[in-house]
C-alpha cells in the first residue's frame, strides 16, 4: 500500500510493503543513498536516520511504523546547527577514512549535540558505541564531537 | 563500445539525466578554495562532457591539463581510506607546481599497462601497502616531466632560456621580465613538445608539500552524503537482487521452493545457480523478504562434517615433516643440540573474516553485445576480467566503473563478487545489484588462512638465543592469486615477517609447507603475511626473553646492534610507554617489533584484565620509522585504523567452521572494536630521509603481538592463538 513520509521536509508517497525497513524505502525507492546499509539488525549503527530529531536504525524501523513523523537523513543534516557543526568538525580533524559508516556516525554524533551541548567521554561513548567504524576513526570522532561543540553556531554553513 | 552509446550512466528519481556532466558524473566535493571535484566515471565520459574538445595536454596515464586549467589526475590506486587519494595527488603536485585544492580525481579505467603496480608484478592491483612505495617515484616522474613541457612550451613562446623560467602555483613564470602564463594557456603548446627522456626530481630539501598535514581531497563529500561508493550504483531500470549461497563451501542447490517468494510484493524474479540463489526485486526490503520466504534444499557435499578443528590438527601433523626451506643460516640442529636451554611452542593463527563496512556488492547490466559493471574494487582490471569470462564476451566489450571503495582490507583484491553477480545478471533483463546481506558476506568471505606454527629455539647460557627455527603450514594465497610468485614450494608473502629478521640470530631455518585446507577459500586480509608471522615471531621472542628471565625490551634491543633503525623505534616506543614503571595488579605492558612493508615499527600495548577474564586494551604507543613521510597525518590516521582493526581481531576476530558452515554470521557474533573499547593510542614518527615504507597494515601485525605479550604480563598466561581470546582462559581461579 502507498505510505506518505516526510524526508527532509519533503513529502514523498512510496508504494511498498508496511513492512519495508525504511533504509531501502530511502536508499532504493526515493534514490537518497547517503544512509548505508551495514547489518540489517541494528548492530552497526551505518543506516542511522533521526526521526523528529532523535536516532534510529532505518535497517530495522518499518516504513508503517514512521506515520508522518519527521525523517532527516545525513543529506539534509547539514541544515542543522548541529549538523552543520558535525560536518565542520570532522573536516576540520580528518575524521574520515573509507567514508561509509560516517553517515550513520554523523546522524548519531548530530543527534548528541543537538541534545547535549557539551557531551563528555561517556556520553560521547553511549551515544557512539552503537556505530562500528572498521577504519578504527573512533578516537577522531571522539574529538571532533568536542570540538563541534566549541564551534560558534554560524560556523560551516558551506558544511 | 565507448560509454556514448551505452547512453546516460545512471538516472533515478532524485537525478538528473546524464546529459553532458551530471551530478552522477561529478561529484562536488565542495572545497571551499579550490572546486576540487571527484570525477566518477571513466575518461571518456568525462571528456564528454567537455564538448568544445579544447587543446589538452596529456604527457602521461595520470595528468591532463585542459586549456580551461583544469588539472585532471587518473589515480591508479584505489581509495578504500587508506589516504591515497591525497598522498598520489601530492606527489604529483609537488613537482607539477599546483596547488592539491585545484586537482581534480578521476578513478583509473582496467588498464594494465597504464595503471599497473610496478611493486606487484605490474597488476593493477592496490594492497600490500605498496602504493607509496610503487608510485614515489613514478608519480614525481609523471609530474615533473609535465612540469619541464609546461615551461619549455613557455620559453619557446617568449623565445627565452627554459632555464630562466620556472614554475609556480599552476603557472610557469619568466623571472627575468616577471612574464607569467597559466598552465591552461599553455596546454595546447605543451602538448606538441618533446617529451623529455630524463627529468630532475627535487631534493628532499626542496619540498613544499611531500611531508605536511595536507588535507584530505576525498572527504567533503564523505560527510554529507553525496559520495557514491559501488553500492551506491544506479543505473536507470535498476532491479536489485540478494542472495543465498550454499552454507557449506562446495555445496550444491538442490531444489527451491518459491511460491512464497513470487508472492512478496515487489519480487521481480529467482535466478538459480548451481550453488546459489538470487531474489531480485525492486528495492532491497523485498528481496531480502523473498529470500527468507524461499525454502531450500542443498546438497552439502564433501565438506558436510568439516570443523576448523579437522583443519588445526591437519596442519598441525603438517608441521611435524620439513617443508620448503625459506631460510637457512648456520645449522640450527647442531646449535639447538648444543643449546644450554631448549623453548618450543606451538602457534595458532585462526580464521578471519574482512568484515568491511560496505558488505560485498556488484551492479552489472548484461546485454547480448556487451556488459557493463558498477562496483569499487582493489583490482579493477580482474573484475573486468571475470566479467569479460564469464559471459563470454571480448574485454573490449566490457566496461568495468570503479568506485570508491567502503573498506577494502584485502577482500575487495578478490573477483569472487563480481563473478558471482555476473552469473546473476545473466539471466536478468536490465541491470541488476546484487547486494550480500551482512550474514552472506561473513559466511562468504574469503578468509586470512590459518596456520600453525611449530617454533624452537636453543639458548646460551646467558639467555640468548643460538638456533632458532620456524616451521609452519597453511595457505599460499599468492599461490592462487599470483601463480608465478609461487615458487619451489615458496612465496614472499606467506614468508614476509618469518625470514629476513632484524635480530641477530646466528642460526636460522625457517620452513612452510603449503595445505591447502578444503572447504573454506582463504585470501589476503590487512597486513596479509605478516598479520600470521609478526604474531608468531614476536610472541615466540617474548617466551625466550620469559625463559632466560630478562626483560622483553632489553632482550630485543641486544639483539639489534646491527639494525639502527629497529632498535631506535624500539627504544623509542619503550621510553614514551613508560616502560618498566609499576602498573597495577592484573594489568601489563607488552611489546612487538617488527620491519614488514618497508617500514620499521615498534609497539607497547598496555592492557587490563579483569577477575572474570575480560581483556580490555588502555593503550598502545606506537613509534614508527617508514622513511620520507608523505602525509605525516595520514601516517597516524593509519596507525589508529590499523591498530584497532588488529586488536579486534586479537580480542574477538575467530572464524570458525561447524558441519562446514561457517558460525559466525554478523556483528553480534563477528565482534568488531566499538567506541567504548578503544584504547589511547599514540603514535611516534621518526624523522628519515630513507626510502618510504608502506603504511596501510604495519600497525595491525604489530599490535597483535604487543597485546598477546601484555596479558602474559598481567596475568602469566601465555597465549598461543592470534584470534579471539576466551576470557575462561584468563579468569580468576
Amino acid at each position: 500500500m502507498a505510505y506518505a513520509l516526510n524526508v527532509n521536509g519533503i513529502r514523498h508517497t512510496v508504494d511498498v510493503d508496511g513492512d519495508t525497513p525504511l533504509l531501502w524505502v530511502l536508499r532504493d525507492v526515493l534514490g537518497m543513498t547517503g544512509t548505508k546499509f551495514g547489518c540489517g539488525m541494528a548492530l552497526c549503527g551505518a543506516c542511522t536516520v533521526h526521526l523528529n530529531g532523535a536516532p534510529i536504525r532505518s535497517c530495522v524501523t518499518t516504513v508503517e511504523s514512521v506515520g508522518s513523523g519527521a525523517i532527516t537523513t545525513i543529506e539534509a543534516i547539514g541544515n542543522t546547527a548541529a549538523g552543520r557543526k558535525i560536518q565542520r568538525a570532522w573536516l576540520d580533524l580528518e575524521v574520515v577514512q573509507c567514508g561509509y559508516c560516517q553517515s550513520g556516525q554523523i546522524m548519531s554524533a548530530s543527534a548528541l549535540l543537538a541534545s547535549n551541548a557539551h557531551p563528555d567521554d561517556s556520553a560521547i561513548d553511549d551515544a557512539m558505541s552503537g556505530n562500528i567504524c572498521r577504519c578504527g576513526t573512533y578516537l577522531r570522532i571522539r574529538e571532533a564531537i568536542k570540538h563541534a561543540a566549541k564551534l560558534p553556531a554560524a560556523s560551516g554553513k558551506e558544511g | 563500445m565507448t560509454l556514448d552509446k551505452l547512453g546516460p550512466v545512471a538516472q533515478g528519481p532524485d537525478h538528473e539525466p546524464a546529459t553532458g556532466v551530471s551530478r552522477r558524473a561529478f561529484l562536488k566535493a565542495g572545497v571551499a578554495s579550490g572546486g576540487f571535484v571527484l570525477g566518477f566515471g571513466l575518461p571518456a565520459f568525462l571528456n564528454g562532457g567537455t564538448r568544445a574538445a579544447p587543446a589538452r595536454f596529456e604527457p602521461n596515464a595520470f595528468i591532463r591539463i585542459g586549456s580551461d586549467g583544469s588539472v585532471t589526475l587518473t589515480m591508479p590506486q584505489v581509495e578504500m581510506g587508506q589516504g591515497t587519494y591525497t598522498s598520489m595527488p601530492m606527489l604529483i603536485a609537488e613537482e607539477l607546481e599546483i596547488p592539491l585544492s585545484q586537482v581534480r580525481l578521476e578513478h583509473a579505467p582496467p588498464d594494465t599497462k597504464r595503471y599497473g603496480n610496478p611493486l606487484i608484478a605490474g597488476d593493477q592491483i592496490t594492497g600490500g601497502s605498496t602504493s607509496i612505495r610503487a608510485f614515489w617515484e613514478p608519480m614525481r616522474r609523471a609530474g615533473a616531466t609535465a612540469r619541464v613541457m609546461l615551461i619549455g612550451a613557455a620559453a619557446k613562446r617568449w623565445k627565452v632560456d627554459p632555464s630562466a623560467c620556472h614554475a609556480e602555483r599552476g603557472e610557469v613564470i619568466h623571472k627575468g621580465s616577471g612574464r607569467r602564463i597559466k598552465y591552461g594557456a599553455l596546454a595546447g603548446d605543451a602538448a606538441q613538445m618533446p617529451v623529455p627522456e630524463k627529468v630532475e626530481l627535487k631534493r628532499l630539501d626542496e619540498f613544499k608539500l611531500i611531508g605536511t598535514p595536507a588535507k584530505r581531497l576525498d572527504t567533503p563529500a564523505k560527510v554529507n552524503g553525496k559520495v557514491v561508493y559501488g553500492i551506491d550504483a544506479r543505473p536507470a531500470g535498476l532491479k536489485i537482487a540478494t542472495l543465498a549461497q550454499s552454507p557449506v563451501f562446495g555445496g550444491r542447490l538442490k531444489s527451491v521452493d518459491d511460491s512464497a517468494a513470487r508472492a512478496v510484493k515487489g519480487v521481480r524474479q529467482i535466478v538459480r545457480l548451481d550453488d546459489a540463489v538470487a531474489v531480485v526485486a525492486d528495492h532491497m526490503g523485498a528481496a531480502k523478504k523473498g529470500l527468507a520466504t524461499l525454502v531450500l534444499e542443498w546438497d552439502n557435499g564433501p565438506n558436510a562434517a568439516l570443523t576448523t578443528g579437522d583443519i588445526a590438527r591437519e596442519l598441525e601433523n603438517g608441521t611435524l615433516g620439513g617443508g620448503a626451506v625459506a631460510q637457512d643460516v648456520g645449522d640450527v640442529g647442531k646449535a639447538i643440540a648444543g643449546a644450554a636451554t631448549k623453548v618450543d611452542a606451538i602457534y595458532h593463527v585462526p580464521f578471519l573474516a574482512h568484515a568491511t563496512m560496505e558488505p560485498m556488492n556488484c551492479t552489472v547490466h548484461v546485454r547480448k553485445d556487451g556488459c557493463e559493471i558498477w562496483v569499487g574494487t582493489q583490482v579493477i582490471a580482474r573484475a573486468q576480467a571475470t566479467a569479460a569470462k564469464t559471459t563470454g564476451l571480448p574485454l573490449d566489450k566490457v566496461v568495468a566503473h570503479n568506485h570508491l571503495l567502503g573498506g577494502g582490507f584485502g577482500r575487495r583484491l578478490e573477483i569472487d563478487g563480481v563473478t558471482r553477480a555476473v552469473q546473476i545478471a545473466m539471466q536478468v533483463d536490465g541491470p541488476v545489484k546484487v547486494i550480500w546481506s551482512r550474514e552472506e558476506d561473513i559466511q562468504h568471505d574469503m578468509y586470512r588462512p590459518y596456520f600453525v606454527d611449530r617454533m624452537s629455539a636453543g639458548l646460551d647460557e646467558a639467555g640468548m638465543p643460538v638456533a632458532w627455527s620456524h616451521r609452519f603450514a597453511g595457505s599460499s594465497i599468492i599461490a592462487r592469486f599470483l601463480p608465478p610468485g609461487f615458487n619451489n614450494g615458496l612465496d614472499p608473502d606467506t614468508t614476509d615477517g618469518a625470514i629476513n629478521l632484524p635480530y641477530a640470530l646466528p642460526n636460522v631455518r625457517v620452513e612452510y609447507l603449503r595445505i591447502e585446507p578444503p572447504g573454506i577459500p582463504t585470501a589476503f586480509w590487512r597486513s596479509v603475511g605478516p598479520s600470521h608471522n609478526v604474531f608468531v615471531v614476536e610472541t615466540f621472542m617474548d617466551e625466550l626473553a620469559a625463559a632466560a628471565k630478562k626483560d622483553p625490551v632489553d632482550y630485543r634491543l641486544a639483539l639489534l646492534d646491527k639494525s639502527p633503525r629497529a632498535k631506535s623505534v624500539l627504544q623509542l616506543a619503550a621510553q614514551k610507554a613508560g616502560w618498566g614503571q609499576p602498573l597495577p595488579s592484573r594489568s601489563g605492558r607488552g611489546v612487538s617489533m617488527q620491519f614488514v612493508f618497508g617500514t620499521y615499527m615498534a609497539q607497547v600495548a598496555q592492557v587490563e584484565v579483569s577477575k572474570d577474564g575480560e581483556v580490555r586494551v588502555q593503550r598502545v604507543v606506537c613509534a614508527v620509522d617508514c622513511g620520507t613521510v608523505v602525509n605525516p597525518d595520514t601516517v597516524r590516521a593509519q596507525v589508529q585504523s590499523a591498530v584497532i582493526f588488529g586488536i579486534s581481531a586479537a580480542l574477538f576476530g575467530e572464524i570458525t567452521l561447524k558441519g562446514g558452515r561457517v558460525e559466525q554470521t554478523n556483528f553480534d557474533t563477528y565482534r568488531v572494536l566499538r567506541m567504548s573499547e578503544v584504547p589511547a593510542i599514540e603514535v611516534h614518527i621518526i624523522q628519515s630521509r630513507e626510502a618510504p615504507g608502506g603504511m596501510g597494515e604495519p600497525g595491525t601485525s604489530a599490535v597483535v603481538p604487543a597485546v598477546m605479550n601484555a596479558i602474559f604480563a598481567a596475568t602469566g598466561k601465555r597465549l598461543r592463538k592470534s584470534a579471539g581470546v576466551d576470557p575462561a582462559e584468563l579468569k580468576v581461579a
